[in-house]
């Protein structure tokens, strides 16, 4: 079946979800990423690649530091950006979502980033482009409902590669709210195309998704178990507003059975490294101590997003579809 | 065409430079050729400041038509740009256009006081108004289009030039 991701090149056209993407895609991706980290260390912290480039960051969910990150890697690409606070704009008057995109393809957009409430609105926005014919206008997905958070898990993915090197021998635990977590289901994807023999979920039953063994991983209801000789411990943010009905008793007592204290940590192997693709809930799912502490690398993670985040762009600026 | 004896024509660069050069000079060389250039050079020239190294797939003029290169290697300047003599080299010199590139990125790390060109072989076929002040050789005669020259080294790091018909 045709991804509708890649052109007929094979390149990336939309990056919508890590999901069906081949291994050498992710591989580019990282390894395109490497060079762009080192721009931040020079005294013009921008390169010339998207020039006359218009990016529109379409934010119909809130975020600070996937849409700021999102921002930064488009200026250091020397792109223009323009970002739209959605609660103020004409689909808070009525406008559809693709009326909103053809609007703004009218203003010459080249590329949208998109978050949105709803699984399936980049995508939606992608096929839009395609059957209107407009392929040199490419859609990256910034996180869409419960589906997928591409760049989230594609940055994680450099994270360990940075810290431990090779996929091939790790063991990887994503420990906590994975039922409503879009970032767990592009780690899975990920952790599991790279050849990551063997990647753990730890959480309670009530924030599993049903059958999750099926994505290939390995699932466990007690947290000490569960991170026993782990290579890299992933926690999710504990989604309070995804949550309807009563999936949880407290958030005190979820910090107490499945909050990552340094006491837990330690079963894992001793140069684990504890990941979180933010914002913590200190407290929560993660203590204070461990957040701080030497075996996170959770700001690294902010850092190296951004240079994925440029590589991801200029791979799609780039593609030979895309300039006719 | 000629043999071209990339080892011979090392030394004719080397000689060349020598009396233009301070040990605080810098070279930078470009990727893969130019940088293998730049670290012998180095040596042969004893100089003291680190060598420096510049891919530019990011900087290049043809990212609209041409994409992204696909493993683009680490632009690495280990001394400070700012008021330093800063030599660029490169193996093959032909269009301009990866020199002229080469001098936009290097001027995303600071002011140089002087910035100049040194390559084993000027090919022609100039498409920018730029030259190498030092330059071990240059072809009588334009190479065609559809050939190419490239540096190679092996393990000893001995140079060796070779014409590929595309």
């Amino acid at each position: 079946m045709h991804n509708p991701q890649l052109n007929k090149h094979g390149e990336l056209q939309h990056l919508l979800t890590i999901d069906g993407l081949p291994r050498d895609v992710l591989i580019a991706i990282l390894d395109t990423a490497a060079p762009f980290t080192e721009v931040a260390e020079r005294e013009v912290k921008k390169l010339p690649l998207l020039r006359g480039k218009s990016i529109f960051n379409l934010f119909f969910e809130n975020s600070t530091r996937t849409r700021t990150t999102f921002e930064i890697a488009a200026k250091r690409l020397s792109a223009d950006v323009v970002n739209l606070n959605v609660s103020t704009s004409s689909t808070a008057k009525g406008e559809s979502l693709l009326d909103t995109v053809d609007n703004l393809c009218a203003m010459q957009a080249d590329m949208f980033v998109v978050r949105h409430a709803a699984s399936g609105a980049p995508f939606l926005i992608a096929q839009h482009l395609q059957t209107t014919g407009r392929d040199h206008i490419h859609v990256v997905n910034a996180g869409d409902g419960r589906h997928a958070h591409p760049t989230q898990g594609l940055l994680d993915m450099y994270t360990i590669r940075h810290y431990k090197r090779d996929f091939s021998n790790l063991t990887v635990a994503i420990v906590g709210d994975v039922l409503h977590s879009r970032v767990a289901r592009s780690q899975i994807s990920a952790l599991t195309t790279l050849g990551v023999p063997e990647v753990r979920v730890i959480g309670p039953k009530t924030l599993l998704p049903t059958e999750v063994e099926r994505l290939g991983v390995r699932v466990f209801h007690d947290i000490r178990e569960g991170l026993k000789g782990v290579d890299v411990v992933m926690m999710l943010r504990l989604q309070n507003e995804r949550m309807n009905g009563a999936l949880l008793p407290t958030p005190q007592e979820f910090y107490k059975v499945w909050g990552l204290t340094a006491e837990k940590l330690a079963l894992a192997k001793p140069d684990a490294i504890v990941m979180h693709p933010g914002p913590m809930n200190r407290g929560v799912e993660i203590d204070s101590s461990v957040a701080d502490g030497a075996q996170a690398v959770i700001l690294p993670q902010v850092t190296f997003g951004i240079a994925v985040r440029m590589a991801v762009m200029s791979m799609l600026a780039g593609q030979q579809g895309g300039n006719k | 065409m000629q043999r071209l004896d990339a080892e011979a024509l090392f030394q004719t660069l080397v000689e060349q430079m020598r009396p233009h050069v301070s040990p605080a000079t810098a070279l930078v060389g470009i990727h893969t050729g130019g940088v293998w250039l730049a670290e012998r050079l180095h040596r042969a020239l004893g100089l003291t400041q680190p060598p420096g190294s510049i891919d530019v797939s990011f900087y290049r003029d043809d990212f609209g038509s041409k994409g992204l290169h696909p493993q683009p290697k680490r632009t690495d300047i280990p001394f400070d740009v700012e008021g330093a003599h800063v030599i660029i080299v490169d193996d093959v010199l032909y269009t301009g256009r990866t020199t002229r590139a080469a001098i936009n990125e290097l001027f995303d790390f600071g002011r140089p006081a002087q910035v100049e060109l040194a390559v084993l072989v000027d090919r022609g076929g100039r498409e920018l108004p730029i030259a190498a002040r030092y330059c071990a050789l240059t072809l009588p005669q334009p190479l065609p289009a559809s050939q190419s020259l490239q540096l190679e080294t092996d393990t000893a790091g001995a140079l060796t030039l070779r014409l590929i018909d595309a």
